[in-house]
């Protein structure tokens, strides 16, 4: 029998605040161990949590993004259970009423080749809650150790329907929602510093059936790569087992990314019976709709819709907006870069091609990994240099010299063709002095073009073009030179 | 002056305004009556007669200098073994946190500093405030200052004893279910809970998070008034409190609210189970209330029988997610027995917890269980509105609701211990107040034949306080049953 996949994920999404989820000690990454806590951190005797607005208002947001219903109520619940990172063996988490309801995200899977666009569909959610993270615990060799800087901090938790049927689709889907959340702010998702986790829900069923199969819960996703490899392995378990007639346990796994492979966790007989109930010292606070109002006006467009609007609008290739969209930074470099000359296409090419080169280069040189907004160039700067190239000062040619130049010094491209003399030549009579030469040193290149091969013309422009330094008018000089040719 | 440990703050504050006294003679009082009577009442878990000392100096200082704080200014204060006093030790009579020191001041205790109060000592109670009698107590038995033969009423016992016994001016304790007006009642005292929300439960270590509240004990109401006043306010470390409404400088108000008034006698408290010589006194009380002009209505709390099942519900669910966080992990009793995680909770909470705490807590855990949360849990929060609603139909009619604060008068030491039902009935008068989140004050109602204190509980509705008050005051001060002290 032929099996299908189903998949649900679970995504927990650290939110960028410059304090806890409720309380005002700070949180930085790769802080000493336990130097980022309080009195409510550590749940000392007597403390009480105080609601961090701003984490509530980024959930928000992370729910506009997502085109989830925003809760009208904020209201908190505690989750019940003993484990050595918790401080106070509960955790305050939205288990009744999530800040975020339902939403979808719209995915795009890969295409015939890296050029070419491929297929799109929406992905489903089920909800988004805010919670607080547990402390951190690292197993020494006879030792537990705690580190409670992460505790606290506030946790989005982002739940899929099962709505995912490869880990193809999966990873799509990830890829995604980290652009969405980085784009709007709200996060950084490294995943390697634990800004975002996912654990996977995998079951099966007959290819052409609608019902769902029992699930596994596969738990300690801390990379793509593992949330590829951790379904694929569970998916070719699950059906080893249903094909040697097995059934599958409902059962929480464990991922262990060393040997790429799971273990099992807990069965369904030992999961934990939470005890949720609604927490009492926080009130539940209303959530006006003018704030929500507010705070979706803030979002920026997404990049898939910023995709179709630069394909439409702006007649961008996708290997131009594949580039450019999935980059919040780089979209709106180059849209500030369009306000001085509107000229998409060369604009789009320079940044996604010749900028991204040249920061790729400079991270290699020892520079940790540059990014737009710590270079050296504005939009000003390469809108500038498309004008140039498009008024005719310089040729494309040049253009890439004055380019590297740019970016080395940070001076504006006029400044670079006045200092460096870079400034194409229109000089008609020296062109067609220079061209008469040429012409006369090289009767071999002249018959070859004659009997029609075009190309035949390089080998003459070549000691023009030395000539002048490269700062002979391309268009001039093939226009000069193929007069001259059929004149004489 | 004399016997200056058995005057009130009023008085005490009058004669350091005429400079007849100064702080630190009201202080060695309080000190000398202490080491005098100690023995016998056994109401302080430790004090610090020179940190007190100390704290009364600067106060003489201030007051010298003309810049006296207010009426508490220089008047010792006691403090149950609940609340946060930073570098003092915050046991919770338990021997969970026998070694723990607290960092911080509870917000009620540093408002208590800011109005110059002497903040002196640690008073008994019963374990993590669960119990009637402070026979809970991990380290101690207090007695009753009337007959050291019975208890002192409890949870807030040793606060209770102390103040009956000329150890303290005034005292601080903690109300969920009647663990303040309880003991006051029992020992002679006034007893106060606020409205909830009126005063922070900041570094109040959390029994029942939605009942627990700070409140005084005092000599007269007019001392309770200017405690409280002092106290209340909206606190941004707990969400929970409320801006204040209405007049909130009761003491002043006392001097103009005279009566008469509309006062409610609830039938479903005079049933079965009290004491002949309790109903007795009280209905004598409402007699008097009647000579004097008000207006006595008998009302209706139909689901006052329920309290007790739903306070035992809904408290005992609170108190096993607030107990969670005592777990041998942070700070606090850690048993040398645990070699991994799930031992180091089961023998540091088995060891550090008394019998009571433990079924509080596994009744709790197991109304909060999956599968009884409704039955229970739900249900309980359901007829816990039916009674709020109850006293909001009450207070249509009536200005305050009179009943007595406890069915019996202090019972012996020992004769409830084993019958924790018969103990949790101790509370059946208090515990609907908690409930219904209402403002109520015991005072001083006479003696039984054997000398023993009673106590008459008048309701207010929310925010109420300042009627309450007067209400109080109208009976205290025509019938001075505060000016008798015990014989020790």
């Amino acid at each position: 029998m032929d099996y299908e996949p189903v998949i649900g994920l679970e995504i927990h999404v650290q939110i960028k605040t410059r304090t806890k989820m409720f309380t005002a000690a700070p949180y930085a990454y790769g802080a000493a161990p336990n130097t980022l806590t309080d009195a409510v951190v550590l749940g000392l005797p007597g403390t009480l949590p105080v609601l961090n607005h701003t984490a509530i208002e980024k959930c928000a947001q992370l729910g506009l993004m997502l085109q989830c219903e925003i809760a009208e109520v904020c209201k908190w619940d505690r989750k019940n259970y003993f484990y050595p990172d918790s401080p106070k063996n509960y955790q305050l988490t939205q288990n009744e009423q999530p800040l975020c309801i339902g939403g979808k995200v719209e995915i795009e899977l890969p295409g015939p080749s890296r050029n070419v666009e491929g297929e799109h569909r929406w992905v489903t959610l089920n909800r988004i809650h805010l919670e607080e993270d547990p402390g951190k615990l690292t197993h020494e060799s006879f030792e537990t150790v705690i580190d409670f800087n992460r505790a606290g901090v506030p946790l989005a938790e982002i739940v899929t329907e099962p709505d995912l049927y490869s880990s193809t689709e999966a990873v799509s889907f990830l890829n995604a929602l980290r652009q969405l959340i980085v784009y709007a702010g709200i996060s950084d998702c490294d995943m390697e510093k634990g800004q975002m986790r996912c654990d996977a829900n995998v079951s099966l069923r007959p290819k052409g059936t609608d019902t769902l199969g029992t699930r596994t819960e596969m738990k300690n996703l801390n990379s793509i790569s593992n949330v590829r490899a951790a379904i694929e392995y569970e998916i070719r378990r699950q059906t080893e087992i249903l094909e040697d007639g097995g059934s599958i346990l409902q059962e929480t796994r464990r991922w262990d990314a060393a040997k790429s492979e799971s273990f099992s966790l807990r069965s369904k007989e030992e999961a934990h019976d939470y005890r949720y109930f609604p927490d009492p010292d926080l009130m539940p606070v209303l959530f006006p709709r003018e704030r929500v109002t507010e705070l979706g006006a803030e979002l920026p467009e997404r990049p898939l819709d910023r995709q179709r609007r630069y394909q439409k609008d702006f007649e961008l290739p996708y290997t131009l907006t594949s580039v450019l969209c999935p980059e919040r930074e780089l979209c709106e470099f180059f849209e500030a870069a369009l306000l001085e000359h509107s000229a998409p296409k060369a604009i789009a090419n320079y940044i996604a091609n010749d900028l991204l080169r040249e920061l790729a280069e400079a991270s290699e040189h020892g520079q940790s990994a540059l990014s737009i907004s710590q270079c050296p160039l504005t939009p000003a700067h390469i809108a500038s240099l498309v004008r140039v190239i498009d008024e005719g000062v310089i040729s494309k040619q040049i253009g890439k010299e004055v380019f590297s130049e740019m970016f080395r010094t940070g001076n504006m491209p006029e400044v670079i063709i006045e200092e460096k003399g870079l400034k194409q030549s229109n000089d008609s009579g020296e062109i067609e002095a220079l061209c008469q030469a040429a012409i006369a040193g090289n009767a071999k290149a002249v018959a070859q073009y004659k009997e029609g091969n075009a190309k035949a013309l390089n080998a003459l422009k070549g000691p023009v073009m030395k000539a002048t330094k490269g700062k002979a008018n391309p268009a001039m000089l093939d226009q000069v030179l193929r007069k001259l040719i059929d004149e004489g | 002056m004399s016997d200056l440990h058995f005057k009130t703050i009023a008085e005490l504050a009058a004669a350091l305004e005429a400079g007849d006294t100064t702080s630190v003679m009201i202080t060695q009082a309080v000190i000398n009556r202490t080491a005098a009577v100690e023995d016998k009442v056994k109401a302080f878990l430790s004090s610090d007669a020179e940190d007190a000392l100390a704290q009364a100096r600067v106060a003489d200082e201030r007051r010298t200098a003309g810049q006296s704080l207010g009426p508490l200014d220089g008047i010792p204060i006691g403090i149950k073994d609940t609340l946060a006093v930073a570098g003092q030790p915050l046991r919770c009579a338990s021997k969970m946190l026998e070694n723990y020191v607290s960092p911080f001041d509870a917000t009620c205790i540093a408002k208590l500093r800011e109005a110059g109060a002497i903040i002196y000592g640690r008073l008994n109670m019963d374990e993590f405030a669960m119990g009637s009698s402070t026979e809970n107590s991990a380290y101690q038995t207090t007695a009753n200052p009337w007959d050291l033969e019975t208890i002192p009423g409890g949870s807030s016992g040793g606060s209770a004893a102390a103040l009956a016994a000329g150890q303290a001016i005034a005292t601080i304790g903690t109300d969920t279910g009647g663990s303040i007006r309880q003991p006051a009642a029992l020992c002679g005292v006034v007893g106060m809970k606020p409205t909830y929300g009126l005063v922070s439960r900041y570094g109040l270590v959390a029994f029942a998070s939605s009942l627990d509240q700070v409140g005084p004990f005092s000599r007269t109401v007019e001392d309770a008034a200017l405690l409280l006043q002092a106290m209340l306010g909206k606190d941004p470390l707990d969400s929970t409190s409320i801006a204040p409404q209405g007049e909130t400088d009761y003491a002043t108000a006392l001097r103009e609210k005279k009566g008469p008034w509309k006062l409610g006698v609830p039938k479903e408290f005079f049933g079965e189970g009290i004491d002949p010589e309790v109903k007795a006194q009280i209905e004598k009380a409402i007699d008097w209330y009647k000579a004097q002009g008000s207006e006595i209505i008998e009302i209706s709390l139909p689901h006052s029988d329920l309290s007790v099942p739903v306070y035992y519900i809904v408290a005992t669910a609170e108190a096993s997610s607030n107990l969670a966080r005592f777990d041998g992990v942070r700070y606090g009793h850690r048993s040398p027995e645990a070699n991994d995680a799930l031992s180091l909770f089961t023998k540091t909470r088995g060891e550090g917890f008394g019998d009571e705490v433990k079924r509080r807590i596994i009744l709790g855990t197991y109304v909060l269980s999956s599968g009884y949360y409704d039955a229970y849990y739900l249900r309980a929060q359901k007829v816990r509105t039916l009674i709020r609603r109850d006293f909001e139909d009450a207070f249509e009619k009536v200005d305050a609701i009179l009943t007595p604060t406890s069915p019996t008068p202090a019972f012996r030491r020992g004769e409830r211990s084993d019958d924790p039902l018969s103990m949790y009935l101790s509370d059946v008068y208090t515990i609907s107040v908690n409930l219904a989140g209402l403002p109520a004050i015991s005072v001083p109602a006479g003696f039984t034949e054997s000398g023993l204190p009673i106590g008459l509980q008048v309701i207010g509705p929310a925010f109420g306080e300042a009627d309450m008050f007067a209400v109080a005051q109208a009976f205290e001060q025509d019938h001075e049953y505060y000016k008798a002290t015990p014989t020790l």
